[in-house]
């Protein structure tokens, strides 16, 4: 797969709650082939604090009409003038970046796990998966049931869950406290995590407990994005490797002091 | 050319031009044994510009040899080697082993480097520590060598003319400025190590400047460097004195870059007309 840098235009900002908004980006050239799990490195005009790229979560793609879809937190002065894009504004792009999540077989059985923004590389995932016959269980969890984001984009790729901490909708409690983690022995063969390092490093010491595969996707402030600067590392078995070449999906084996 | 720690190796970069049109490639730091470098937080953006801590994490001058030179050796541009050390016999050490490297025409001698606690900038701040590891890595290389020099020194232009009468071929200047960057809200610093070194345009009037009072003083050519986004930046270092410049933090921004500032210098000696560009070298008039 070969990085390009490629100029969209935005065709569409919608904002989801009060933090997050998706942007609906379109490109006149076809796309590249991207996996789930990579991300791009965007470039932020108009802000005199925002010098480097922001690294974003591929959130969907559409090859057929050239479509990049891109679910982003208001974090900063950078996703905030990104939250101010309007339809017609043009945005340049760096793609794709980074590793992916292992590709499940046919027949398996995943379970995919989102914590707050972290959901944003799954939806790619859940639909890549269900396309190759995986069977895609979601468990989405947030603090409320408006950081429960477009949750209907999901369920159409398997059984959605969802957990939220003040029980505004779905379980009460976090993601590990649904009742799937109650079974002898969950039935999945692979786990797919994205979210807060706390979040994910339970769901890791639960996949552990079951013997089940599980791969997190690491989130590390970045400058080049394609393994050059050395910035964005993470500490590994194998020493200190790039989240943006070597990860952001990573085993959860394989990382240091993750789990005790 | 591309500077040392900002474009990898070189295959980083491959996807997005033909590498093979810039003038030369610096790769990254690499020193005696292999060095893990130093633990994350290693960044932090600030206003134009960035502060890094990296720490010369690399694999060591063998690793370079055995894993990366095969894979870089056939490339149509200079590459040259950034030398790192804690002490005189390991530069002398890393100097030796490329000094056998065929395709390898030259190394910069990075005497600047302000994130490893021992070595480096220590030995680019003090006249008679630079002039020593000059001295010595000459006498066991032979072919082409630039010493990086570091702008956290008070007189910049008394280094060049250090390192020149020790044996160097030329200079590079300049290698990050130590800053640091605070976190109000946690009242912590965002480095691992409190200070690193800052790059990208808000450096670049300190570099034009010092590059300029460092052609005044030296013979040898200089390599400019600091904060070259764009071709206009890498003409104002020519006019400054540099005879070659590196574009660094630039490559984060826009992986392109080098294209860019080629084809930018191109269309400046065309408007200008200008048939040799080395006739912009110091040609600022004032």
């Amino acid at each position: 797969m070969k990085k390009q840098i490629i100029d969209f235009k935005v065709i569409g900002n919608k904002r989801v709650n009060a933090t997050h908004f998706i942007l609906t980006l379109q490109s006149e050239l076809p796309l590249p082939t991207m996996l789930p799990g990579q991300f791009v490195e965007v470039k932020v005009e108009g802000s005199p604090t925002t010098f480097l790229r922001r690294p974003i979560s591929i959130h969907d793609v559409d090859y057929k009409s050239n479509k990049l879809l891109l679910l982003i937190q208001e974090k900063g002065d950078g996703t905030r003038k990104l939250a101010d894009l309007k339809p017609g504004d043009n945005l340049n792009i760096v793609l794709p970046l980074g590793n992916s999540f292992t590709q499940a077989s046919e027949g398996e059985s995943v379970l995919l796990v989102g914590g707050g923004c972290g959901v944003a590389p799954l939806l790619f995932l859940a639909r890549e998966l269900h396309a190759k016959g995986v069977k895609v269980t979601t468990l989405m969890g947030a603090r409320s049931q408006d950081m429960i984001m477009e949750p209907e984009n999901y369920s159409q790729f398997g059984e959605l869950l969802i957990t939220t901490e003040d029980g505004s909708v779905g379980k009460k409690g976090f993601v590990i406290h649904h009742p799937i983690w109650w079974d002898t022995k969950p039935s999945f063969d692979r786990i797919y995590t994205c979210g807060p390092d706390p979040m994910m490093k339970a769901i890791s010491k639960l996949a552990d407990k079951y013997q089940i595969n599980c791969e997190v996707s690491l989130e590390q402030t970045m400058a080049c994005g394609v393994g050059a600067c050395l910035c964005c590392i993470v500490d590994t078995q194998r020493g200190h490797l790039c989240t943006c070449t070597d990860g952001p999906v990573f085993d959860y084996k394989e990382l240091k002091n993750w789990i005790d | 050319m591309t500077a040392s720690g900002t474009f990898g190796y070189g295959p980083e970069f491959e996807d997005f031009y033909d590498i093979n049109i810039l003038g030369g490639i610096v790769v990254k730091g690499t020193t005696g044994k292999a060095r893990q470098g130093n633990p994350y937080p290693r960044m932090a953006e600030t206003p134009s510009g960035m502060l890094n801590a990296v720490g010369l994490q690399n694999k060591g001058v063998d690793g370079f040899i055995n894993d990366i030179y095969p894979k870089i050796k056939h490339y149509n541009t200079a590459i040259l080697v950034n030398v790192s050390g804690s002490t005189v016999e390991e530069y002398i050490e890393v100097a030796e082993k490329i000094n056998a490297l065929e395709h390898i025409p030259g190394i910069e001698l990075n005497i600047s480097c302000p994130n490893v606690k021992e070595g480096g900038m220590a030995f680019g701040t003090s006249c008679p520590s630079a002039i020593a590891v000059t001295k010595a890595v000459r006498e066991v290389y032979k072919k082409t060598l630039v010493v990086k020099l570091s702008p956290n020194v008070t007189d910049i232009a008394e280094m060049a003319k250090a390192v020149e009468g020790a044996g160097a071929d030329g200079v590079s200047l300049i290698n990050t400025l130590l800053g640091m960057a605070i976190d109000a809200e946690k009242r912590r610093p965002i480095l691992s190590t409190v200070t690193g070194g800052l790059s990208g345009p808000a450096v670049k009037p300190v570099a034009l400047r010092m590059v300029w009072q460092t052609y005044k003083a030296v013979k040898i050519p200089i390599i400019g460097l600091g904060g070259i986004m764009n071709a206009t930046d890498a003409i104002e270092f020519m006019l400054a004195g540099a005879s070659a410049i590196q574009i660094g933090t630039a490559n984060f921004i826009d992986p392109a870059i080098g294209a860019k500032v080629v084809s930018g210098i191109e269309d400046y000696m065309e408007r200008h007309g200008i048939s040799d560009v080395t006739s912009l070298i110091g040609a600022l008039q004032i």
